[in-house]
């Protein structure tokens, strides 16, 4: 029995075909799991599938009978639910009141609607309190809410895009339970994602997507992680391991009880303490919102320290201005790159010059020099293969992967003795990701410290020297990326285990190895 | 990549001549409503501007447009709303009439004090609400807003007689300023002279294109405008960008009186233009903050402004082009929006386009690399 069955789905944007001739058929009472590269067309297709955008060619099939959605309304009343990458709901309201939102004809707002949410929390075990503040609650809880809003409106086909994507290993196995849950009420779940792993335990079917259409599925247990990336990719994959060690004795940027605070005295960085060599790169590994985000504002200068020092090679920089900073050889690829990194209705080469407005090729003097800065453009554009028609185009008609080889490529240009790559190859496809980690590997080599912060356990793990994992704000744990596997760097995320991680034997209790250090460091 | 360059001009264009038409349509629609000619008004306001004489108070007046306009243009570019260049520029005119008509020096030394008084007096008045922002992060636009009416006070202040004024008749004034400090102007004949400052208004023009787009502060400001936080995270300190910013815009509108006051009245009066530095603000939207845009936008308003009294000896009304000016300001928003937009959704599909059909910069040794494992 079909739930949903997409035929020769096609969609054209001017210029772009997003989907060709897709074909999906998702079971009754399974999940079913789409995947593809960033950029694939997964999320054009789940759009079309939601009512957000009409196909141009082919047929959509709910429960053996054809429609035409024209707004996700429609698609709702014919029980399709999505549950967004980004949640939608309002922090300064209860559970209930975000649930009934929109939807008070169904059980009204009072006691009806709180049996409602009990009964559909109790039937597939998602634990929701209804008179809970929704600021209250964690992300893995705000999504479980996400996922009971769906519900409550009848959906009986979940669309869920990359979920586990906020999620530590431990909340992303509890998301798989709900949904085996789900599936065993004979409810239907697509469930997108690029993480395979995930994929292979929790789905009962897959189907690939690959450049805008679906190139075959899949069967979990006959298939290995590594087959299937390469039917998602259409080619042999790249991995980010270093070969290696690189690692030299000459410390390039040496942090010592670096404190921040919020406005009310709320530590946001504390007692944070490190050393990157050259030719080494330091990985930090942390749920989102652990305190990153201040670290790299504090080193590159756009927040104060309260307290501790930074040193680059052996000049205190703790004073410095961000363009000082910059200018003496630290390199900055943002987090945020459309905030940060890019001038995105200005052309190119303007944005060559972002962040070195003071450097050579870019200026003479107080004069900017257009024309070397054009010059030095295309140069990038060559060797870091971004694909552009040209360097007076706007960086927001690039793609997000052409944009960030940009901003690779500019600051690898300044041949800078340190660099903060934050999430460097967030979404970014495959191929530039593998583009990336070249550039950064091969930096490396030639005595460049980096500090990688990512998401994507997988890429800290295989291009780092040395691991340390930041929680609450602090650095809690460290590890060796030789031997340590992605659950056990995501126990520590969660806060669960501190000190030096060991792999097997004390995976799971605290080594005191490293307690006298951090017991020294406070008394400082 | 000339494709693109045209594409540029193409969008440039596009937003004003829309935005001008819909306005042109607009009054006409209210023409009728009122039972009038649609035509006529235009046509009459045509005819004016062939007169010589006409043709010399139209750029008298847009020069000091000009300089106002450059002004707010300046604080846009950083996304800063110097709305008090009203007040900047008649505080400073009425600072320079005050040094005018005191000191005397030489004129090679007394018209440049007089400027450099304008610019520091602007300078000055702007620089309050700079730091007030940068310290206590009130937004530039009330701070503005607020010293438009405490400089309506201290001006009616420095008039009284036992202060700096002079009472001509009924009128207040500052006295006449000392001759040295007159600039002369070319002399037209019988269609008048037009102000030797109308040089003045070209010069900073071409400085401002200069500075904005070839020099690193000029980078700093438009990226700062751009993007505040990508500006901060280039090293661009926005504190002091912010200050900057409002003391240049401040500078400039400072100037914006002197024209007049040293090449006509010689004295700040009663009669002294009022409104220019608010009218300077939709002039800048008019001419998208760009130097030749901006000299566009205040000959047309000056144009709307001296050709229209004509209208008054042919039963209509000359606020007529009061009305016009309103609605190009109100289109002018709609339209860059819209044609903005337009152009940047367009660029996207070309470019998409443009990689689909291989058209990649240095395609030759574009190798799928995206296979290049390591």
């Amino acid at each position: 029995m079909t739930a949903v069955e997409l035929a020769g789905i096609t969609k054209r944007f001017p210029g772009v075909v997003a989907n060709h001739d897709i074909h999906l058929t998702v079971r009754k009472g399974t999940v079913h799991a789409l995947v593809g590269e960033n950029g694939a067309g997964k999320s054009t297709l789940m759009k079309i599938l939601y009512g957000m955008q009409k196909p141009d060619e082919g047929t959509i099939i709910i429960d053996g009978e054809q429609v035409g959605f024209s707004s996700p309304a429609d698609a709702i009343a014919r029980g399709i639910g999505m549950v967004h990458q980004h949640f939608m709901l309002a922090d300064n309201l209860t559970v209930l009141e975000n649930v009934v939102l929109g939807s008070e004809k169904l059980y009204g707002i009072g006691a009806k609607a709180r049996r409602k949410i009990k009964e559909i929390s109790d039937r597939y075990g998602l634990g929701v309190e209804p008179d809970r503040l929704v600021e209250e609650l964690g992300v893995a809880a705000r999504q479980r809410v996400e996922i009971l809003k769906v519900l409550y409106r009848g959906a009986t086909t979940l669309i869920l895009d990359e979920p586990t994507a906020v999620l530590v290993p431990q909340e992303v196995d509890a998301l798989f339970d709900n949904l085996r849950e789900l599936k065993s009420e004979g409810l239907s779940v697509i469930f997108i994602s690029h993480k395979l792993g995930e994929v292979l335990s929790v789905a009962d079917e897959i189907t690939v997507i690959r450049r805008g259409t679906t190139v075959g599925t899949a069967v979990p247990a006959e298939t290995t992680p590594r087959q299937l990336a390469e039917m998602m990719v259409g080619s042999e994959l790249p991995t980010p391991e270093t070969a290696e060690s690189t690692v030299t004795d000459r410390p390039v940027i040496t942090v010592e009880n670096l404190r921040l605070e919020a406005a009310g005295g709320k530590a946001l960085l504390d007692d944070i303490t490190f050393t990157i060599h050259a030719g080494e790169v330091l990985g930090i590994a942390g749920v989102e919102g652990n305190g990153q985000t201040e670290l790299v504002d504090a080193l590159i200068g756009l927040k104060a320290a309260d307290s501790g020092t930074i040193k680059l090679v052996d000049e205190e920089i703790t004073a410095w201005p961000t363009r000082k900073r910059r200018e003496q050889g630290i390199g900055y690829i943002p987090e945020d790159r459309h905030r940060h990194g890019l001038l995105l209705e200005a052309p190119l080469w303007e944005n060559r010059i972002l962040g070195h407005v003071t450097e050579k090729p870019n200026a003479k003097g107080v004069w900017l020099d257009p024309k070397a800065a054009q010059d030095d453009t295309r140069r990038i554009v060559e060797a870091y293969d971004v694909r552009t028609p040209g360097i007076d185009v706007t960086a927001a008609s690039l793609s997000g992967g052409n944009q960030q080889k940009l901003i690779v490529g500019r600051e690898m240009s300044h041949k800078p003795r340190f660099l903060i790559a934050a999430h460097p190859t967030r979404g970014v496809d495959v191929g530039a990701q593998a583009a990336i980690w070249d550039h950064i590997r091969e930096a490396r080599r030639e005595g460049l410290a980096v500090l990688l912060i990512s998401a994507d356990l997988d890429e800290l793990i295989g291009l780092s020297d040395t691991l340390r994992v930041i929680y609450n704000g602090k650095l809690v744990a460290d590890a060796d990326p030789a031997t340590i596997t992605p659950e056990e760097l995501g126990s520590a995320m969660t806060g669960a285990v501190t000190g030096h991680l060991e792999h097997e034997e004390t995976a799971e209790t605290p080594d005191l190895r490293k307690a006298p250090e951090s017991g020294e460091d406070e008394a400082r | 990549m000339k494709k693109f360059d045209k594409e540029r001009v193409l969008l440039a264009v596009a937003g004003p001549v829309i935005a001008l038409a819909v306005a042109f349509v607009l009054s006409a629609i209210v023409l009728i409503a009122s039972g009038k000619s649609p035509v006529e008004p235009y046509t009459l306001m045509f005819e004016q501007a062939s007169f010589s004489d006409i043709q010399v108070l139209i750029i008298n007046q847009a020069s000091m447009y000009y300089i106002a306009a450059l002004a707010v243009a300046i604080g846009f570019r950083m996304n800063l709303f110097n709305i008090g260049v009203d007040g900047q520029y008649q505080l400073a005119a009425m600072m320079a009439a005050i040094v005018g008509a005191h000191a005397n020096l030489p004129a090679a030394l007394q018209i440049p004090l007089l400027l450099l008084t304008a610019v520091c007096t602007g300078a000055f008045w702007s620089g309050i609400a700079g730091v007030l922002k940068v310290t206590r992060g009130v937004s530039e636009v009330v701070a503005t807003i607020m010293l438009n009416a405490i400089a309506t006070s201290v001006i009616a202040y420095l008039w009284l007689p036992s202060v700096f004024g002079v009472k001509v008749g009924n009128n207040n004034t500052t006295g006449e300023m000392h001759e040295s400090g007159w600039v002369p102007g070319i002399d037209m004949g019988d269609a008048g002279e037009i102000y030797g400052l109308v040089f003045l208004a070209v010069l900073l023009g071409i400085g401002y294109w200069v500075v904005l787009n070839r020099t690193r502060f000029g980078f700093d400001l438009r990226a700062s405008g751009a993007s505040e936080s990508a500006a901060a995270a280039s090293g661009v300190d926005p504190k002091r960008m912010v200050l900057t910013a409002m003391l240049i815009s401040g500078g400039i509108a400072g100037l914006a009186g002197l024209p007049i006051l040293l090449g006509d009245t010689h004295t700040y009066s009663l009669n002294f233009p009022t409104g220019i530095g608010f009218l300077g603000i939709g002039i800048a939207l008019l001419g998208r903050n760009s130097p030749v845009g901006i000299a566009f936008a205040a000959l047309l308003w000056a144009w709307l402004d001296k050709a229209s009294p004509e209208l008054d000896f042919h039963d209509y009304d000359k606020e007529i082009a009061v009305i016009m000016q309103g609605l190009i300001v109100l289109s002018v928003v709609v339209s860059y929006e819209a044609v903005r937009e337009w152009g940047l959704r367009r660029q996207q599909r070309r470019v998409g386009a443009e990689l689909a059909a291989g058209h990649v910069l240095g395609a030759d040794n574009n190798t799928t690399k995206e296979v290049a494992g390591r």
